[in-house]
């Protein structure tokens, strides 16, 4: 079988994997890092969605080969290695950004990569670069308010 | 999915000697292969993977337009074309969702030439060069139908050619589960010259709506338009919407489409 090195969350892992391997299945099943969920598998929900070096992909769309040697970041190396959360993931927890938390971690790596893009975006740009996640709970409204509040704007 | 090898090649010669292999398949963003592969709708033997080619990234201006790497994403059109073609840069912005716009190509899109897919309404209305190892494929003639083209068999589109209109706008009425096209018009015009293409509503994928045209020839103004609107005998229909509201759409979304043409 081929081998990848994908550096995840600032560690090295290399494996010998399927060609076929999705990212999404190297992450939870080879790595175990199942913060990174499977909403959906057919591209519709971000609920899977990380960084490949720095920007935002659908994990579960991209083949681990095809990232070999990039630098991978999911939702467990968003948070400090103290465990401080980071001003996306204490907004969400301050202004309710989630009820089941099904959705959160693809909602908190997308709005990690707007913020990122943008530092102080508008309400519509907010919306519009959530296109691709999707959240069967909340609204949606406290979702965008706790990315507001995240970029240091009144809310 | 089915298992399959995986290549990756850095430069073209390599990538179409391993694409002679008639059972291989070019992979590039992955957008829509990677789901056909997960529906076990495809099974290569070898995908090559096109995005470490440095030949194929990019994009560049030039007296003839505006050349376009074929597996330069939607995202990095996007930013690149913003000054030389907005409408164009427009129409990558406003593909999918920011992930998909990352990872997915226009040299991918023009490939698949999904009847609802942006792209091909853009190429046909600039009149865009596909550019291939082996030859270049005029707009009229790569479209060939729904979800086909005139590639052959382990032909590989390497660049775009779009020729820039003196000023042109793409306007989609996005079907909002999918957020492709339920119907989108791009208008270009050519001092005078004007192009109309409708992807989404064909039942023979993008074409050229000729009436409009004509009509916008006469005068570019949307009022130009305002009985106009496909046959509908000629429409999609299906669950999204019946072929009579798809030719509706056509004529709302050309009207608004040479208005933000007009407005810029
Ligand atoms: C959630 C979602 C929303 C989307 N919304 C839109 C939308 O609004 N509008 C829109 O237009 N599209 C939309 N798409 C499709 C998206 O734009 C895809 O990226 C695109 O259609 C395919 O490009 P790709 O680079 O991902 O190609 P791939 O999936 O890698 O390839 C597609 C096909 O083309 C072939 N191929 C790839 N590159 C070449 C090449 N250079 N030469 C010859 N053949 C090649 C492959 O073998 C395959 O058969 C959406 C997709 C998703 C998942
Ligand atoms: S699991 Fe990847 S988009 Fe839903
Ligand atoms: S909080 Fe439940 S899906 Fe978003």
């Amino acid at each position: 079988m081929p081998e990848v090195t994908i550096h995840v969350n600032g560690q090295s892992h290399t494996a010998e994997i399927e060609a076929r391997t999705l990212l999404s299945t190297f992450l939870r099943e080879d790595l175990r890092l199942t913060g990174t969920h499977i909403g959906c598998d057919t591209s519709q929900c971000g609920a899977c969605a990380v960084h490949v070096d720095g920007v935002l992909v659908k994990s579960c769309a991209v083949l681990a080969m095809d990232v070999d040697g990039a630098a991978v970041t999911t939702i467990e190396g968003i948070a400090a290695p103290d465990g401080t959360l980071s001003p996306v993931q204490q907004a969400f927890k301050d202004h309710h950004g989630l009820q089941c938390g099904f959705c959160t971690p693809g909602m908190i790596m997308a709005a990690t990569a707007l913020l990122a893009e943008t530092a102080k975006p508008s309400e519509a740009q907010v919306r519009h670069y959530l296109e691709g996640n999707l959240c069967r709970c909340t609204g949606y409204h406290n979702i965008v308010k706790a990315i507001l509040a995240a970029s240091g704007q009144a809310v | 999915m089915y298992a399959f090898d995986f290549v990756k090649p850095t430069d073209l010669k390599s990538a179409l000697a391993a694409l002679e292999d008639p059972e291989a398949l070019p992979l590039s963003g992955g957008q829509t292969l990677i789901p056909t592969l997960k529906q076990r709708l495809a099974s290569p033997s070898c995908l090559v993977s096109l995005t470490a080619i440095p030949e194929l990234q990019g994009v560049c201006q030039s007296a003839e337009g505006l050349s376009i790497g074929a597996a330069t994403t939607h995202a990095e059109l996007s930013r690149a074309a913003a000054a030389a073609y907005p409408a164009l840069a427009r129409l990558a912005g406003q593909i999918g969702d920011p992930a998909v716009r990352h990872r997915g190509t226009i040299g991918g899109s023009l490939a698949n030439n999904d009847p609802s897919a942006c792209y091909p309404s853009a190429a046909l209305a600039s009149g865009a060069v596909m550019v291939t190892p082996r030859r270049e494929i005029a707009a009229e003639d790569y479209f060939q139908g729904m979800f086909t083209t005139a590639l052959e068999e382990g032909e590989i589109l390497t660049m775009l050619r779009f020729p820039i209109p003196t000023r042109a706008a793409y306007v989609k009425f996005a079907q909002p589960a999918s957020r492709f096209a339920l119907v989108g018009v791009f208008v270009a015009d050519f001092e005078g010259d004007v192009r109309v293409a409708v992807t989404g509503a064909g039942a023979e994928g993008v074409f050229r709506w000729a009436e409009a045209e004509a009509a916008l020839a006469e005068g570019f103004d949307p009022q130009a338009l305002t009985p106009l609107a496909p046959p509908e005998q000629e429409m999609i229909a299906d669950l999204h919407a019946s072929a009579d509201y798809r030719a509706h759409l056509v004529g709302v979304m050309t009207r608004r489409a040479v208005l933000a043409a007009i407005t810029g």
